[in-house]
C-alpha cells in the first residue's frame, strides 16, 4: 500500500494522530498506514470506533472514538419522573439491567431519604448479584470468542440463559427487567424464583470449571493473553479504573466493602485480586468473581426472612397495582406519584453502586420537583475505554482485539 | 466526622484564600472553592500523604439556568485510604466560561472534561485535547445547557455529505 498523504485523512483526526505519537507523518515508514477500526466491528463489543496509527503490525497510536450509542439519557432524565427513568437504566448497561435498577433507586432512596425493608433490599442484592455472574459470564464468553475460542462462548451463554430464565419468572421480562422500584421491589420474589437460584448458584462452580478447562490449559488462550494490555497499580488508579480491571491491576478495591450498602456489610465474601495487571488477570478476576457471587446469593439465601418488599410511605412509593383498582387512598396516591412525582428535598447527591463493570454511579441534583434537575451517570465503560490508546500503544494489531475484550466495555453504558 | 473535619482544616490553612465553604448533606462532604484554586486543591487533596484522594470518580457540571453563576462544576474523588468520597464544586460564570482542568491530575478526568465541554460549554483551561466527544464536531450547540430544547434544533445535525 503507498504511504498515506495528509488529504487522505480528516486533517483534525490527523492532527490528533500525530500528537499522540512521536513519529510524524513525514518520517512514516514505508508501511506506516492509519486504520478505522470500527464503529461496525464485532470485536468492539458495540459501536466502538478506533483509529489506529499502524506501522506494519505494530500500533504506534490510538484514537478511540464513542458517541454513536448517544442516546441523551442525561437530558431525558431531566425531563421524566424519577420512576419513568427505571426502564431507561435497563439500556445503560444491557449485559446486567437489574444492577442498573438498583443503582438508580439506591440514588433516588439516597436523596428523598427512603428506608428500604430488608427483604427487599436482599431480593435487591441477589439479583444484583445475579446480573454481575450474567454480565462476567458474557465477559468471559466474548473474551474468548475475540481471542478465538468459539466454543466457551455458547457454554458461557448457556449459563446466562438459566439466569435469564430465573428473571423471566421473579419479573417478568428477561432482558429489559426493570424490577426495582423507589422503596422497594416490584413484587416478591416467589418460591420457584428462589429455588431456581438455589439450583443455579450450586451449579455455577462446577460449570464454570468446565468452561475454564478449556481455557486455562489452552496454550493459544494463554499465550495471546500473558503479558498483553498491562497496566500498572499507579496508572490504573489514575485513569479512573474501577470494578474487576482495578482489581486485576492489584488494588483491592470494591465499593461493597468500602462504602457498604444494601446488606453488604452482614455479608462474607473475598475481593479477587491480581497483581498482573494485564488481559490475563483482568480475565482471572472475573471467573473468580462468579465464584464470590455465588457465595454472596446463598449466604443472602439463608438470611432472607418473610416480610415486606416495599416501605410504607403513600407519599413517595407506589401502591400495589391490585389496590389501586380497590382502595380510593391508594388511587389517589397512585395519581400524585404518577403524575407529579415523589418531589424529594432540595440537595444532591451522588450515589454509586459496584457494578458488574466497575463503580456505576449516579449524581443527582433536586430542586424539590417531582423531575431531577440534573441526572449525570457515571458509567465505567466510558471511563475504561479511555485507556485503550495507553494498552494498545506498541502491541500487535491482533492484541487490540484481545484487549477490548478484556476491559469489557458496553457501549450502551460508555455512550449514555 | 472527624475526618472531615481534618480535611476542611488542612485546606482551611493551606488555602486560606480560596473562599471556602463546607456543607454536608445525607452524609456527603461538599467543599467548594473559588474556580482559580481548583488545580492547588486538587493536587494538594491527591499528594497529601494523610489524605490521598487518588480515585477521581466523576467530573461534571449542572447548569442553574437563571443563576448570576451559572454553572457549578463538581468533582467527585475518593480515598482509597479513608474510605471517603468528597465532593468538590467551584462556580463558573456565562460570560467567563472557563476553569483550569485537572488532567495533569488525574488522567480520567481528560475525557471526562470533554464530556463536560460537550455537553455544558465550559472550556477547561491547559486540556490536552479539549474536542467534543458525543456531539459532532461541527454541532454549534450544548445539549445538556437548560435553554436547549428536549426535542432539540431541527437543522443542526446535518446529513453527511455526499
Amino acid at each position: 500500500m503507498d504511504r498515506l498523504t495528509k488529504d487522505d485523512v480528516n486533517p483534525k483526526i490527523l492532527q490528533k494522530l500525530l500528537e499522540d505519537s512521536d513519529i510524524t507523518i513525514e518520517d512514516a515508514l514505508e508501511n506506516e498506514m492509519i486504520l478505522n477500526m470500527g464503529p461496525q466491528h464485532p470485536a468492539t463489543h458495540g459501536v466502538l470506533r478506533l483509529l489506529l496509527r499502524l506501522d506494519g503490525e505494530t500500533v504506534v497510536g490510538c484514537v478511540p472514538d464513542v458517541g454513536y450509542l448517544h442516546r441523551g439519557y442525561e437530558k431525558m432524565a431531566e425531563n421524566m419522573s424519577y420512576y419513568e427513568f427505571i426502564p431507561h437504566t435497563d439500556r445503560l448497561d444491557y449485559i446486567s439491567p437489574l444492577a442498573n435498577n438498583v443503582a438508580w433507586v439506591l440514588a433516588v432512596e439516597k436523596l428523598a431519604g427512603i428506608e428500604v425493608p430488608v427483604r427487599a433490599q436482599y431480593i435487591r442484592m441477589i439479583v444484583a448479584e445475579l446480573a454481575r455472574v450474567a454480565s462476567h459470564l458474557v465477559a468471559i464468553g466474548s473474551f474468548a470468542m475475540d481471542v478465538g475460542a468459539l466454543t466457551v462462548f455458547l457454554w458461557t451463554l448457556r449459563e446466562r440463559e438459566k439466569i435469564l430464565d430465573i428473571w423471566d419468572i421473579l419479573c417478568g421480562a428477561r432482558f429489559t427487567n426493570s424490577y426495582t422500584r423507589i422503596g422497594g421491589v416490584a413484587n416478591d420474589a416467589q418460591p420457584e424464583a428462589l429455588a431456581l437460584v438455589k439450583k443455579f448458584i450450586e451449579e455455577i462452580d462446577s460449570n464454570l470449571s468446565e468452561c475454564e478447562k478449556l481455557l486455562n490449559t489452552n496454550r493459544i488462550f494463554i499465550e495471546r493473553l500473558d503479558g498483553i494490555g498491562v497496566i500498572s497499580k499507579e496508572d490504573a488508579l489514575s485513569y479512573g479504573y474501577t470494578g474487576p480491571n482495578l482489581r486485576a491491576s492489584g488494588v483491592e478495591f470494591d465499593l461493597r466493602r468500602a462504602t457498604p450498602y444494601l446488606q453488604y456489610d452482614k455479608i462474607d465474601f473475598k475481593i479477587p485480586t491480581f497483581s498482573e495487571g494485564d488481559s490475563l488477570a483482568r480475565y482471572f478476576v472475573r471467573a473468580d468473581e462468579v465464584r464470590e457471587s455465588a457465595k454472596i446469593v446463598r449466604q443472602v439465601l439463608q438470611l432472607m426472612t418473610p416480610g415486606e418488599i416495599k416501605a410504607n410511605l403513600p407519599k413517595s412509593v407506589l401502591p400495589q397495582k391490585v389496590e389501586v383498582y380497590s382502595k380510593m387512598e391508594e388511587l389517589i396516591h397512585d395519581f400524585m406519584i404518577v403524575n407529579f412525582g415523589i418531589n424529594p428535598p432540595v440537595g444532591e447527591v451522588y450515589h454509586a453502586i459496584e457494578g458488574s463493570k466497575g463503580e456505576l454511579g449516579f449524581y443527582l441534583v433536586s430542586k424539590g420537583e417531582g423531575h431531577p434537575w440534573k441526572c449525570k451517570i457515571r458509567s465505567p465503560s466510558f471511563i475504561h475505554i479511555q485507556s485503550l490508546p495507553h494498552l494498545v500503544k506498541g502491541r500487535m494489531i491482533s492484541d487490540v482485539v484481545a484487549i477490548i475484550g478484556s476491559i469489557d466495555p458496553i457501549m450502551g453504558e460508555a455512550d449514555k | 466526622m472527624e475526618l472531615k473535619q481534618l480535611i476542611s482544616q488542612k485546606l482551611q490553612t493551606s488555602f486560606p484564600e480560596a473562599e471556602l465553604e463546607f456543607s454536608e448533606f445525607r452524609n456527603e462532604f461538599n467543599v467548594k472553592f473559588n474556580k482559580k484554586f481548583v488545580n492547588p486543591i486538587c493536587k494538594f487533596l491527591k499528594e497529601d500523604s494523610e489524605l490521598e484522594f487518588l480515585l477521581c470518580e466523576d467530573v461534571t457540571a449542572v447548569d442553574w439556568a437563571k443563576r448570576k453563576n451559572r454553572f457549578t462544576v463538581v468533582y467527585h474523588i475518593f480515598s482509597l485510604k479513608l474510605n471517603l468520597r468528597i465532593a468538590l464544586k467551584a462556580d463558573v460564570d456565562e460570560t467567563d466560561c472557563v476553569i483550569d482542568t485537572v488532567s495533569s491530575v488525574w488522567k480520567t478526568s481528560n475525557w471526562q472534561e470533554r464530556e463536560t465541554y460537550d455537553m455544558y460549554g465550559i472550556k477547561f483551561k491547559n486540556h490536552p485535547d479539549l474536542r467534543r466527544i458525543y456531539m459532532p464536531e461541527e454541532f454549534e450547540y450544548y445539549p445538556l445547557r437548560k435553554d436547549f430544547p428536549l426535542l432539540g434544533i431541527p437543522g443542526s445535525l446535518p446529513l453527511p455529505k455526499k
